[in-house]
């Protein structure tokens, strides 16, 4: 490790791998990334199911052989890497950024790098972010600390489980839990609709019979030291609960898969500007932040259900490191006009949420969610004004997954205010 | 007749498959469902992932698959042929764990390296 780089990475998940290899490929020779775990490949080390890499590897891949895939092209390109080591600050210099590190081996120190890239991932919401009555009992964890309790440390968490929230990790771990001896009484949705991905609602629970109750919630945990019941009841369309709609559960375990937030505190200590509807940073086209030459990319920036997707943006924010560092432009300074990208209610968030038109090459993609399913086709309209950019329909969406658009430069180019704004139309 | 949830996409179409009018599809938006209707109404076969115990690496465990889908009814048997398995490093991705599990010609495979 030196003391100066040209591009520092602070995450090694596939986010952070990505935009390494991608600044790499675009010339970029003195790259850090630091993790702070023993080794690199972040949260897929403990996927360990199949269904990565179909969109980006064209092969079904498990969590781990995709990592793997990344760890061997990261080998063969020398970058420089610091497990162990965790990022504790940035700071702004004179020509670039300040990183301070700590680690077992080298303790505290710091390091010079012209360009930033944000890639630290996301993390679980826990029971206290969403407040469950009852009693402060054991055997209450979030689905992926289960999952790495399970998959990496080979403990076991449970015999019987119930699961509050039908995110994916909770699908995933509702299937890996009973093929691993456990019973899975159900999974308690309070959404009339699920957060999962449809082929894991029938792969990991419709296979096992699992039931997936929407509309109700976990209403008390009782249990002296670890849980021993769990009430669940029907909520109406206001999510209060319905009275007389009590079925209790004898279960010693309560695994919580109710969303993930992007892992912001280095972003926002660093005074990054921090977008309240995705809880990561505003970034312009390029995934650049509000800070020159600091970058997003992954679920630290909104948090994503393929990772292939996180693959696809992690080398558009490494391309974008490198033409930073080696064409010293300052992309904030060169470029005027921005357009800003608002949604009507019918949408949760865009990334991108500003577009510089100098810095489009070719098209640009807009990544969005919607707030509610449609499950009859619709239209996705973009306008500036009253004029119509494009139009696109879509079959089907679910707040589940992710959505996203292609616009040309063409496109973008006959935007003449600076707004460019997006809705969901019959 | 019964009712599925078709999965090659996230449209997500309810198809429901005739095995009495060899197996006809209706309900899918696409071609794609139609073979997925039929394969898994008459064979349903899936990629099992697990793990097994390792001695003395870094990791307590390593991530395996079968390395082709086996038939789903079988998957707690193939589960149980994985216990009592400790992998001594190193274990690289592709190594077979278990050979031709219960006939199958499907093997349990390492998904990961395990450096000595
Ligand atoms: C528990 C869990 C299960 C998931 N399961 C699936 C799934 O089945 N399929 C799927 O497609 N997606 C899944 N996802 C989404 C998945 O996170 C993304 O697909 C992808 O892994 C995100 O990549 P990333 O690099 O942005 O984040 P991560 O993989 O989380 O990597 C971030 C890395 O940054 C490191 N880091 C954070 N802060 C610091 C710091 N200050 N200093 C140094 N290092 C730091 C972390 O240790 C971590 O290794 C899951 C997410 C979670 C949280
Ligand atoms: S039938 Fe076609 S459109 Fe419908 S879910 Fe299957 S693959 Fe998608």
């Amino acid at each position: 490790m030196r003391d100066n780089y040209q591009m520092v990475v602070i995450g090694g998940g596939p986010a952070g791998l990505g935009a390494a290899l991608s600044a790499r490929g675009d010339g970029l020779e003195r790259i850090l990334i630091v993790e702070r775990d023993v080794e690199l490949g972040g949260i897929l080390n403990q996927c360990i199911h199949n269904g990565f890499g179909l969109h980006y590897f064209k092969e079904e891949l498990t969590g781990p052989e995709y990592a793997c895939r990344l760890i061997d092209s990261l080998e063969e390109n020398g970058i420089d890497v610091a497990c162990d080591t965790m990022v504790l600050a940035i700071e702004p210099t004179e020509g670039g950024q300040r990183v301070c590190l700590m680690s077992a081996n080298e303790g505290y120190r710091f390091i010079e790098t012209q360009a930033l890239i944000l890639a630290m991932g996301c993390r679980e919401r826990t029971r206290g972010a969403i407040q469950i009555p009852g009693t402060r009992v054991a055997g209450i964890l979030t689905a992926g600390t289960a999952q790495r309790y399970v998959n990496i440390e080979g403990y076991m968490v449970g015999k019987r489980v119930i699961i509050l929230g039908s995110g994916d990790i909770g699908l995933i771990m509702a299937r890996r839990l009973t093929l691993e001896g456990a019973k899975v009484l159900a999974c308690v949705e309070i959404m009339p609709y699920s957060g999962g991905l449809s082929r894991n609602i029938v792969q990991c629970l419709n296979d096992y019979d699992i039931p997936l109750l929407l509309s109700h919630t976990i209403t008390n945990i009782e249990g002296k030291k670890r849980v021993e019941r769990v009430t669940v009841q029907q909520v109406n369309s206001s999510f209060v609960p319905i009275r007389r709609t009590e079925i209790d559960y004898e279960v010693d375990t309560v695994l919580l898969s109710v969303g993930l937030i992007p892992e912001n505190e280095l972003t926002r200590a660093a005074g990054i500007e921090i977008d309240p509807r995705t809880s990561g940073p505003v970034v312009f086209e390029n995934n650049e932040t509000s800070v020159a030459g600091v970058f997003a990319c992954g679920n630290v920036l909104h948090v994503h259900d393929l990772v292939d997707y996180v693959t696809e943006e992690s080398a558009n924010a490494g391309k974008a490191a490198a033409a930073y560092v080696i064409d010293k432009q300052s992309m904030h300074e060169s470029s005027k006009r921005t357009i800003a990208v608002v949604s009507d209610d019918s949408i949760g968030y865009t990334v991108p949420q500003k577009i510089r038109p100098t810095f489009i090459e070719k098209s640009i993609r807009i990544f969005f969610r919607v707030r509610e399913p449609h499950k009859t086709p619709k239209r996705i309209i973009l306008r500036d004004d009253d004029q119509v950019i494009a139009s696109f329909r879509r079959p089907y969406m679910a707040p589940g997954e992710m959505e996203h658009v292609t616009i040309s430069k063409d496109q973008i180019d006959q935007i003449e205010n600076n707004q460019l704004s997006i809705s969901i139309e019959a | 007749m019964r009712e599925l949830i078709c999965i090659v996409c996230p449209q997500g179409c309810h198809l429901t498959v005739d095995e009495d009018n060899d197996y006809e599809v209706t309900g899918n938006r696409c071609l794609r469902g139609v073979a997925y209707g039929k394969s898994e109404a008459m064979n349903p076969t899936r990629v099992v992932t697990s793990t097994v115990c390792v001695r003395s690496g870094v990791h307590a465990r390593c991530p395996v698959k079968t390395d082709h889908p086996i038939p789903k009814g079988d998957a707690f048997r193939a589960m149980e042929l994985l216990n009592g398995i400790q992998l001594i490093p190193p274990v690289q991705r592709g190594d077979i764990v278990v050979a031709n599990i219960l006939g199958h010609q499907a093997n349990f495979i390492a998904t990961r390296d395990i450096p000595e």
